[in-house]
């Protein structure tokens, strides 16, 4: 793990955020999991404008060094914000439409960088999406 | 009339419009109406890639919006027209006279607004816009999902009870 581009030891690596309470409880099930919910930082943005998501989003990149963003819907007001940081800082990696089998994955891929690991988790949550029956 | 929804909303394009309106509408085009938008090809980009493919977006200022609007209202498909903020939404309303309805969606707080709903906030000026679009015989409701009650402006300027 490379640790210069956060996540190191207790350090969180990746902020997930998305409508009413989707981020939470995702985040949550990870725990229940895993017991790695630390790994990541859970974002509400109900009643925000969109600047303040930014800012909110800004912020806890910068006070964690998480270079990670997790969105729930490519429409959705937070993925609109993630992708105005992520053209100002092409360093940081935003995966819209996560899932759990999404956040597994990525909190265990503890020996790729954070980036990496979010870029393999996403072909995860993907491949995760099942439908069974006629 | 094929806009069957005038919008404002801060957040301009996100779940609630796209999914929350766009499906029980059967939303095939939007009209996304915002000066700064319009001139600037990456904030085009950035929401274009945030409509479902099935759903045209059409980019305008105020001034083109008025000039196009019969050509949007005419259009057979089923749409949606939203404005960022009050004032937008105003001198829409004001240039086009065909405007029955309109829809307050999403208006956070901001320096100088004060709570009338849980996600309407509004200036004493941004009231007096709307004032104005009900006098001349605009219905202006506040409602953030269909699900959701309308609540009639004279309810909204109260502000939420207790």
């Amino acid at each position: 793990m490379n640790e210069q581009q956060g996540g190191g030891p207790g350090n969180p690596r990746a902020i997930v955020v998305g409508h009413g309470e989707f981020a939470g409880g995702l985040v949550s099930a990870v725990g229940q999991i895993c017991g790695m919910a630390d790994k990541l930082v859970v974002l509400s943005m109900m009643g925000m404008t969109p600047e303040d998501i930014e800012s909110t989003i800004r912020d806890e990149l910068d006070r964690t060094g998480a270079r990670v963003i997790f969105t729930d819907l490519p429409a959705g007001s937070a993925t609109i914000a993630a992708r105005r940081i992520v053209k100002e800082d092409p360093g940081i990696v935003l995966v819209s439409g996560v899932n759990l089998a999404t956040l597994l994955d990525f909190v265990f891929s503890t020996a790729a960088s954070p980036t990496e690991a979010a870029r393999a988790a996403a072909e995860r949550g993907k491949a995760s999406l099942i439908v069974v029956g006629r | 009339m094929a806009i069957h929804l005038y919008r404002i909303d801060d957040r301009l394009i996100h779940g609630q419009v796209v999914v929350g309106w766009g499906q029980p509408l059967n939303a095939r085009f939007m009209v996304l109406v915002d000066d700064l938008v319009a001139s600037s090809d990456w904030e085009k980009e950035l929401y274009r890639m945030a409509v479902p493919p099935e759903m045209e977006i059409f980019f305008a200022d105020v001034g083109t919006a008025v000039r196009d609007h019969a050509r949007y209202a005419s259009d057979p498909r089923p749409g949606m027209l939203i404005t960022g903020d009050i004032a937008s939404m105003y001198r829409l309303v004001r240039g086009v006279k065909a405007i029955g309805s309109v829809n307050l969606g999403g208006i956070h707080h901001r320096a100088g607004r004060t709570q009338k709903l849980r996600y309407v906030f509004l200036t004493p000026d941004e009231e007096r816009q709307l004032r104005e679009l009900e006098a001349a015989g605009v219905e202006v409701t506040a409602q953030d999902v269909p699900s959701a009650r309308a609540r009639p402006l004279s309810e909204v300027l109260e502000g939420e009870s207790p």
